[in-house]
């Protein structure tokens, strides 16, 4: 019996502890983002008209459709928590599914834009973008990597969120005992509010 | 404890969820709106601005922030000010520029 306490005691504590350093993992993840956001602003400010004709060539109606599949993809991360709270454990699971498919969905979205780009020339190092102006071989250059490690994020919180999946058929993430999907979570919405900023930075600047 | 618990448990109900999903996809609609329209300059800081209130209801909504204990609120907020004051200090930089 005294066991059991013991476990209850310590768990419970253990998530609140968890619970600060999934936040100060969070906060390191600002400081990443925070220095690329700032070189931004840097070369924007002293690059402005280039930056404005750079971005003419993105597809803002691609932007605007991935922005609205991450933020319901946020949505449905959130939902699949409410459903774990309540017990519900297989809409919980379908939660999380659409959750990763809607990564997949924005990943693709990002393949075609890539692809795009790099046919028409423009990715870092082609000549038909070294024959451009600084600002704009500089915007490009702020694009790939940004968006490029956005998407790495996004396709780390796909895999988190997997395992997760796992954890809840294993009932090791139940009603009780769930942070493990919710640092999940507060990963996932990271990765959305560094796209809410990326979003008008990049596409709605023409 | 408990108590809060099941005080999160009403304030995150599915319906409060949506309900700040249509909010999150009304202001991407606002933001591409108003993108089209040509305000010079402010433009950028109308799209921060809208940006700033999107992960405002990100935190305290879909992160639980507004349920969560002081320590940690102060732990972001400082963080998030310190991130304004490079910024600051950045442009106060290259303002003479």
């Amino acid at each position: 019996m005294s066991l059991e306490e013991n476990t209850a005691v310590h768990l419970h504590k253990d998530d609140k502890a968890s619970k600060l350093g999934m936040w100060l993992f969070l906060l390191t993840e600002l400081t990443l983002f925070g220095g690329l956001f700032l070189m931004y602003a840097v070369y924007r400010f002293t690059h402005q008209a280039e930056f404005h004709i750079a971005a003419k060539s993105l597809n803002t109606f691609i932007g605007t459709l991935n922005t609205s599949i991450l933020l319901t993809s946020s949505l449905t991360m959130a939902l699949s928590i409410t459903a774990i709270r309540k017990g519900n454990k297989n809409l919980s699971l379908s939660f999380q599914g659409i959750t990763i498919f809607f990564g997949l969905l924005f990943l693709l979205n990002k393949y075609f834009e890539w692809s795009h780009e790099i046919n028409i020339g423009n990715f870092p190092g082609s000549e038909s973008l070294l024959s451009k102006s600084q600002g704009e071989i500089l915007f490009y250059g702020l694009y790939y990597v940004m968006t490029g490690l956005h998407a790495l994020h996004v396709i780390i919180g796909m895999i988190v969120i997997a395992v997760m999946m796992r954890f809840t058929m294993k009932n090791i993430i139940n009603r009780n005992d769930n942070f493990k999907l919710e640092a999940a979570g507060l990963y996932w919405h990271l990765v959305d509010i560094i796209w809410i900023f990326l979003f008008p930075l990049f596409y709605l600047i023409s | 404890m408990e108590d809060k618990e099941e005080q999160s448990l009403n304030n995150h109900s599915y319906s409060a969820y949506i309900i700040t999903w249509l909010a999150l996809i009304t202001l991407t609609a606002i933001t591409v709106a108003v993108a089209g329209i040509d305000f010079g300059n402010a433009i950028i800081v109308i799209a921060l601005i809208i940006a700033s209130i999107k992960t405002y209801l990100v935190l305290t909504i879909f992160m639980h922030l507004k349920l969560e204990n002081n320590t940690l609120k102060v732990f972001i907020i400082i963080a998030i000010f310190f991130l304004i004051v490079t910024f600051a200090l950045l442009f106060s930089d290259y303002s003479n520029y």
